[in-house]
Order: structure tokens, then C-alpha cells, then sequence
């Protein structure tokens, strides 16, 4: 759905893992532009409906790009640049709330 | 378009609350409201439908709390009939947390007066002291640092703006006119009829009732009526959506119906700034994390400021003009809680009928010593 404009050079790429999927990405970019570059759309649900939602705004306000980034839980993916080696997990309905120790 | 039978001033719970309950009872209802930069009481608030507590000193309006508490679940049907909005009403009883001995204590003396007081004037008022066990096994997530509790049954919570938008959608299907960037510039009362000038139009109506928060405390002496009102501010924080952890509303963290978890813990007295301080925001979010300390690491999503409309005293001010006849002030801080009351009683005493007689505790006389 969202593409590269033609004759653009992407640059060099480096490898995030997706939940579990190896996916090869720019350089340079944010996280969130970077996973709708390959095609994860939608990027999540909301917990409150089930809808389908992706990032809107790609400037920190609209909270639609959450998702789980090297163990951290619902991180703003605008507002983070894409590394090589990232784990992202796709968020999947509320946070849990871990029992304190 | 032709004249109404009540103008409403203020677009906020208060007045749409009162100009749902004219509608209902089959009046033609014009509301004005005024632009996105007035102070919006009604989309800052934090949502409670309160009853502890409140009334320490004035038992009329523990009394007028808890009438409005148990017209709420009617009130709310109503409205959900009318609109299909779900209100996210739930009133299973509400916990005021304490974190160290001398704030159980206060609250356990507060409560132990009003229940005399009340118990005085025939009326139950069912609450119960917690020591830290026992409140353990009522709300499992408190932190170690709280030290007890008050438990009262008869409070609860609701989302105030899916209230907002069931009352205007409810409004607007009983034919009430809603004109919102009515800025009112002026009141006349001229051969029994107000003449209400707003926006470049003038609107004209035989009965008007100021709603307007504390816009009232300009508008009050238009008619011959007074509302000292002044603003305290309150700060409010709201979190990510998370599981689903707490049942009860405390009087300053809840989790509202879709998840995030809403903070309120401040009264401030600085005039009409509704602005956000970072120290009062990480004070607020540190006890919020002392009673919850599973909050640690939530995000916040959002903060505000907002205004409360209070009275030199804290209570409501319902009125009718003497100098104008027609003209109603009514204005209170608990505009959720009261929402009941509003488009009942208080609807039904502006449209013509007996006036409550508990209205008599709540005149501006009282101000003017």
C-alpha cells in the first residue's frame, strides 16, 4: 500500500525482526514509516473495538503506531528510528499489567 | 425560525442536562453555546457520580448527592433509549484510598458526622471504614502503602463525554435547537420576555436559564440574580488502554469503560489558567503509583487542565430571578454527579412546577453576609 516514489534510492537497508519474521527495511527512517513500507497494514487493533488502525499522524499525537519494541510496550513507533537488529512485536489487544515483584 | 419556549445558556453537562429534561417534558428548548475556547468544565472532568464525603457540613446536599446517585441508572436507560450511547455508567460503590493513618482518620470522622447528620434527617448513609486487609480483599491491586480505606456503596463513575454527546444527541432528537459560537453579549428583559444577544443574532424567549459554568457569575446580574463563582483548577492524566484490573472508582484513579487509566488528584487556585505543571503532574502520577504500583511503567497518553465552577462555599446555586421572573441560575462543581437531578427535578421545577424544597439550602443569599 505505501511504496518508495519510483526512481527514489531506498539506501542502505538493515534487518528488524518482526514477531519472528526477518523483514529488510531503510535506513534513516522511523519505525513506524519503515513497517508500512513493508506492508504491515494493518499495524494494529484497537483494544477497545477490534478496528483495524494504522499510523495516522507520524508525528507523536495520534498514538495509532503502538507496538512492543525491544521488550518495551505500546512505544510510539513515529517517534523511534528503525535500527538494525530492532524486535518489534505487533501489539495484540490491552496492555498487561505485570504483577509487581 | 420561530421563539423557543426556554433559552439555556451554557452547553456543558449542567445545561444540556437541564435542556434534555425541558425537552423531555415537551417543551421547545434553544441552547446556546459558546466557541471551542471557553472553558469546557464538562470535557475536562473526571467522571465520578460521587457521593462520599460530600455534604460534611451540609447535609442537604449529601442529600441532594445521594438522590441524584440513585435517579442515575434511570436517568442513564433514558438516555441510552434515546441515543443507544452506552454511558459506561457503573456504580458498584467507590473507595477514598489513604496512605497514612491521619487521612483515614479525617475521613473516618467526615464520614461518621455525616452519617449522624443524616441518619438526623431519616436518611441511611451506608459506608464502611477498611483496614488495610480487608481492603486487600475488596481491591486486590492496592499497594502496600495504602493503610485503609472508605468504602461507600453508593458511588460510582461514567464516561463524562459519551454523557456529553448522549445529551446532545438526545437534545437535538427531541427538537431542541443547539447553536454552539453563541458568545452572549448581552441580557434585556423587556415586557416579560429575554431578549439574548449572542453571535449577532438576538434570541427571544419567556424563560432563560444560565448554565453557562462560570460564565453564570457575568451573567447572573443581567437578570437580578448572583453567582459568585470562581475557578480552581484540577490536573488530569489519562494512560494507555490496559487490561482490565480495577473494578472500583477511587476519588482519584479509575479505569474508564475502554481501558485507560484516568488520574485526578489537584486543586489549584490559579484563576483562569487551565494549563498542566510538570510538578503537580509527577506529584499526582507518584501517588496514583503508590496506591496502583502496578501503574509503573504505563504510558501516559494525554494530560489537562481544567476549571472547576465553585461557589465561595463548594455548593450549587439554583435560583429563580425575583427582579425577572423566567430567568433560573443554576450552577454547581459536581455537574456529572447532578446530571440526575438536573434533568429531573430541577427540569421540572424551571418548566413550571413546585420548586424542590431542598432548593431553599441553596440560594446566593447565603453569600451575602
Amino acid at each position: 500500500m505505501f511504496k518508495l516514489m519510483p526512481g527514489s534510492d531506498p539506501g542502505p537497508l538493515v534487518t528488524i525482526d518482526v514477531d519472528g519474521r526477518a523483514l529488510k527495511v531503510r535506513t534513516g527512517v522511523s519505525l513506524a514509516l519503515a513497517l508500512m513500507e513493508v506492508d504491515i497494514v494493518p499495524l494494529r487493533r484497537t483494544p477497545v473495538s477490534g478496528a483495524p488502525r494504522s499510523p495516522l499522524c507520524l508525528m507523536g499525537v495520534c498514538f495509532e503506531c503502538l507496538c512492543e519494541v525491544d521488550g518495551r510496550r505500546n512505544v510510539q513507533s513515529c517517534m523511534i528510528e528503525v535500527a538494525d537488529g530492532m524486535r518489534v512485536r505487533l501489539a495484540t489487544g490491552a496492555r498487561h499489567l505485570e504483577a509487581v515483584k | 425560525m420561530s421563539d423557543p419556549d426556554t433559552i439555556v445558556i451554557g452547553g456543558g453537562v449542567v445545561g444540556l442536562s437541564i435542556a434534555y429534561g425541558l425537552a423531555r417534558g415537551g417543551e421547545r428548548v434553544r441552547l446556546l453555546d459558546e466557541g471551542d475556547d471557553a472553558f469546557r468544565a464538562a470535557r475536562g472532568n473526571f467522571g465520578l457520580v460521587w457521593v462520599q464525603g460530600k455534604g460534611a457540613g451540609k447535609p442537604a446536599y449529601a442529600l441532594w448527592s445521594i438522590g441524584s446517585a440513585k435517579r442515575w441508572p434511570a436517568f442513564a436507560e433514558d438516555l441510552n433509549r434515546c441515543t443507544g450511547v452506552d454511558l459506561q455508567l457503573s456504580q458498584p460503590g467507590g473507595l477514598s484510598l489513604c496512605l497514612d493513618e491521619a487521612e483515614l482518620q479525617a475521613q473516618a470522622d467526615t464520614m461518621g458526622k455525616l452519617a449522624s447528620d443524616l441518619a438526623a434527617l431519616g436518611e441511611p448513609y451506608p459506608y464502611e471504614i477498611l483496614g488495610a486487609n480487608a481492603l486487600r480483599e475488596l481491591c486486590p491491586p492496592v499497594g502496600p502503602d495504602v493503610v485503609g480505606a472508605c468504602f461507600c456503596p453508593l458511588d460510582g463513575h461514567v464516561s463524562p463525554l459519551k454523557l456529553l454527546r448522549s445529551l446532545t444527541e438526545a437534545l437535538t432528537s427531541l427538537d431542541g435547537e443547539l447553536k454552539t459560537g453563541q458568545q452572549v453579549e448581552a441580557i434585556e428583559y423587556r415586557d416579560g420576555v429575554f431578549h439574548v444577544r449572542a453571535g449577532g443574532t438576538t434570541h427571544v424567549a419567556a424563560k432563560l436559564v444560565l448554565a453557562a459554568g462560570l460564565g453564570n457569575a457575568e451573567l447572573a446580574p443581567m437578570v437580578g440574580l448572583s453567582a459568585p463563582v470562581k475557578p480552581v483548577r484540577g490536573q488530569v492524566l489519562i494512560s494507555e488502554r490496559v487490561e482490565h484490573f480495577l473494578d472500583l472508582p477511587t476519588g482519584s484513579v479509575r479505569q474508564t469503560g475502554d481501558g485507560g487509566v484516568q488520574i485526578g488528584d489537584s486543586r489549584e487556585d490559579v484563576g483562569f489558567d487551565n494549563g498542566t505543571t510538570t510538578d503537580e503532574l509527577s506529584r499526582i502520577a507518584s501517588r496514583a503509583q503508590r496506591m496502583f504500583p502496578l501503574l509503573a511503567g504505563v504510558n501516559i497518553v494525554r494530560t489537562w487542565g481544567a476549571l472547576r465552577v465553585m461557589t465561595p462555599d463548594g455548593y450549587p446555586i439554583y435560583q429563580a430571578s425575583t427582579d425577572c421572573p423566567g430567568a433560573f441560575v443554576v450552577t454547581c462543581h459536581s455537574g456529572i454527579t447532578l446530571a440526575a437531578q438536573h434533568a429531573g427535578p430541577i427540569a421540572d421545577w424551571i418548566r413550571g412546577g413546585p420548586e424542590p424544597a431542598i432548593l431553599a439550602n441553596f440560594k446566593a443569599e447565603r453569600f451575602h453576609v
